[in-house]
């Protein structure tokens, strides 16, 4: 937060160095991406790479307003996992039915998310409890909705968003819908992070939440805001993911995890402060990229958990201490 | 944490906080009682469906020892699951049926937990990485390796070894007392050595403790390194009882959150420094009586698992409500 105020002009070298890490580290993979596979070069290979990585670039986007606050919310996967079910159950195969579905989904998410803020603002049960409660109840009613096993499928007006391609786009040929998703929704939550109060406020409660207070930010309303915009944004990226991968009822496990190791990759400071919407965004892409080169290298499925625990810590750790020697 | 400081009167009424867990577990046997009675399923009463009720929660008890260590320093474990899975596979492989292998295979899986205790403990305490960050990474690597190599239940154990799950005293299972001598020694532990009160006071406030004179970062290590050993010793239990391991047991018992709602329940603080052993094993009962109720009133499995996740987060919002700590 203090960074502007102390950084003395005409400094371009240490600017350099603040440049964050997490940019350097996705240029890095995807040149070793195309190293490995020219083919990658070809629109159709970026096209398709980008349009993987959308639903996690989204999901992080949304989970790092409830990092920055000072939290965690492990319910996105859950909540991930619900929208696609949910629609599917909702739709029985009626092309119209996109419609209304898609509003109620993120109605549903907004109350999610309110129920969360309110559990944590009020109860003053530890965020990462209450998401966690929020985790299984969310998984037992998806269960208990589509009965064990989902039956119907998608229509494909509701796939539009996250399968279909615009094609005889000038210059790349194909262009995923996704993609488009993707940049509108990075765009508002970046301005909705760095461009508002409720950006500055929600930096404000992570990073000193009794200054915050007295300095007359509505700390449980800017808190509960955070959660709803996590879970509304985890339904946007369930409706893409379900678009791109169709509907299983483990569809979204294992998203919130990414999720915060995309915002921790990002330089995110968990229990809140500091974060930026754009490199929690690059974190998901290098993460997705790390991914991709993984499958490039023929590695098995499980190696990539290991990667990903690697990533975790390693990046929590480079980041304490490269705060311990900044003094920041 | 500041009524010790403070010269402030004590208050020499009936601190209710410190017996909740106590009143919740009569609460919950009341209600396990009432409900038996007024349904007129009194075969359920028995003394042997009783033993059998404790009887199913051991491996939760046993992790749920180690949590509270954990938790107590202000901690947190969430790598207990697969590290169970990995003790049971480690187990059921070493033994492969060779009853003059149980000791290669208990030093083993002892030597893996400590082992991965002490990692956890170094990167939490050293590298200064957020504790649930770090045992995630570690959850992830554990799971990735053992995952790698093993995707089904793997070797067996030997008849002998299986004596550990199913020899009893009279009715009472051998496991049992085990789970309560092991609740002894952790209460011995906690309340009678340096290292007990070290674990208090590091979990109240490093910082106070480290101006003290205690090596804070090595009650850390040794929190984390107990807590892993329960988690081994959980494992060497559930592979005894289902004769074999397999890489998903841990994952599928929900052990790291179980574990850490029932140390909640039991009224041990998240944030660290308060609490007991006799709390968790207090939460574990409880834990064990709402699955008998859930089993009485012939509850569907998928509604089961939303009550349950109701049940932890109200369980956590009971203790914080009345907390006047600032939430994350």
């Amino acid at each position: 937060m203090t960074e502007q105020t102390l950084s003395t002009p005409g400094s371009a070298r240490r600017r350099l160095l603040q440049i964050n890490p997490v940019y350097v580290l996705l240029v890095a993979l995807l040149v070793a991406i195309v190293l490995l596979n020219p083919a990658f070069m070809e629109p159709q290979g970026y096209m398709n790479y980008l349009k993987r990585a959308a639903a996690l670039a989204i999901l992080s986007g949304g989970a790092l307003y409830v990092i920055v606050a000072g939290g965690f919310d492990l319910s996105v996967g859950a909540m991930m996992t619900l929208t696609v079910i949910g629609s599917s159950m909702l739709a029985s195969n009626d092309p119209n039915s996109t419609y209304w579905i898609i509003p109620l989904m993120l109605g549903i998410g907004a109350l999610v998310g309110l129920i969360n803020g309110l559990v944590v603002s009020y109860l003053r049960v530890p965020s990462l409890i209450a998401t966690l409660g929020m985790m299984i109840t969310l998984t037992g009613v998806a269960f208990v909705w589509s009965g064990g096993a989902p039956r119907g499928y998608l229509p494909d007006t509701f796939r539009f968003f996250g399968r279909f391609n615009i094609t005889g786009v000038p210059l790349v040929n194909i262009f995923p819908v996704a993609i488009i998703c993707l940049v509108v929704f990075g765009l508002i939550l970046w301005w909705g992070m760095h461009r508002t109060n409720l950006g500055r406020m929600i930096h404000a409660i992570g990073d000193n939440q009794r200054a915050a207070r007295l300095a007359g930010v509505p700390v449980e309303r800017v808190r509960i805001t955070a959660f709803i915009v996590s879970s509304m944004s985890a339904v946007v990226a369930g409706v893409i993911l379900g678009g791109r991968a169709g509907v299983s009822v483990d569809i979204g496990s294992g998203y919130e995890l990414q999720a915060i190791t995309a915002a921790v990759l990002g330089g995110a400071q968990l229990l809140g402060g500091r974060g930026s919407v754009p490199a929690a965004m690059a974190g998901a892409l290098a993460l997705e990229a790390i991914f991709t080169l993984l499958n490039l290298l023929g590695l098995p499925q499980p190696v990539r958990q290991v990667v990903q625990g690697l990533i975790l810590i390693g990046a929590v750790a480079l980041a304490m201490y490269r705060r311990k020697r900044t003094g920041r | 944490m500041t009524d010790t400081t403070l010269p402030a009167p004590r208050r020499s009424g009936f601190r209710f906080d410190r017996y909740a867990s106590g009143f919740l577990l009569l609460a919950s046997i009341v209600l396990y009682v009432g409900l038996v009675v007024v349904s007129g399923q009194t075969k359920y009463l028995s003394v042997d469906n009783l033993v059998s009720i404790l009887g199913r929660s051991i491996t939760l008890g046993i992790t749920a020892i180690g949590q509270t260590f954990a938790i107590l320093v202000a901690s947190i474990d969430l790598s207990v699951a697969s590290l169970i899975s990995a003790s049971a596979v480690v187990t059921s492989v070493v033994m492969n049926g060779e009853p003059s292998m149980m000791l290669p295979a208990i030093l083993a899986v002892l030597a893996l937990g400590a082992v991965v205790g002490l990692i956890n403990g170094l990167v939490i305490s050293k590298l200064e990485v957020n504790p649930l960050i770090a045992t995630l990474g570690m959850s992830l690597i554990i799971q990735g390796v053992l995952s790698a190599f093993y995707n089904n239940f793997a070797g067996k154990v030997p008849v002998e070894f299986q004596i550990f799950a199913y020899g009893s005293v009279g009715i009472v299972p051998y496991s049992l007392i085990f789970m309560f001598v092991l609740a002894g020694l952790a209460w011995f532990v906690l309340r009678f050595t340096r290292f007990g009160s070290d674990i208090y006071s590091v979990g109240g406030n490093k910082d106070a403790a480290r101006n003290a004179g205690i090596k804070t970062s090595g009650v850390i290590i040794g929190a984390h390194v107990v807590c892993s050993l329960c988690a081994a010793i959980a494992g060497l239990y559930l592979a005894s009882r289902l004769r074999s391991g397999a890489p998903w047991i841990g994952a599928e018992g929900v052990y790291d959150l179980e574990s850490i709602a029932v140390v909640v329940i039991g009224g041990t603080i998240l944030a660290g420094g308060r609490g007991g052993i006799w709390g968790t094993m207090a939460g574990v009962i409880i834990f064990s009586l709402i699955d008998s109720i859930f089993n009485v009133i012939g509850m569907d499995a998928f509604v089961k698992q939303v009550v349950r996740g109701i049940i932890i987060v109200a369980a956590v919002a009971f203790y914080a409500v009345r907390s006047k700590r600032p939430v994350s």
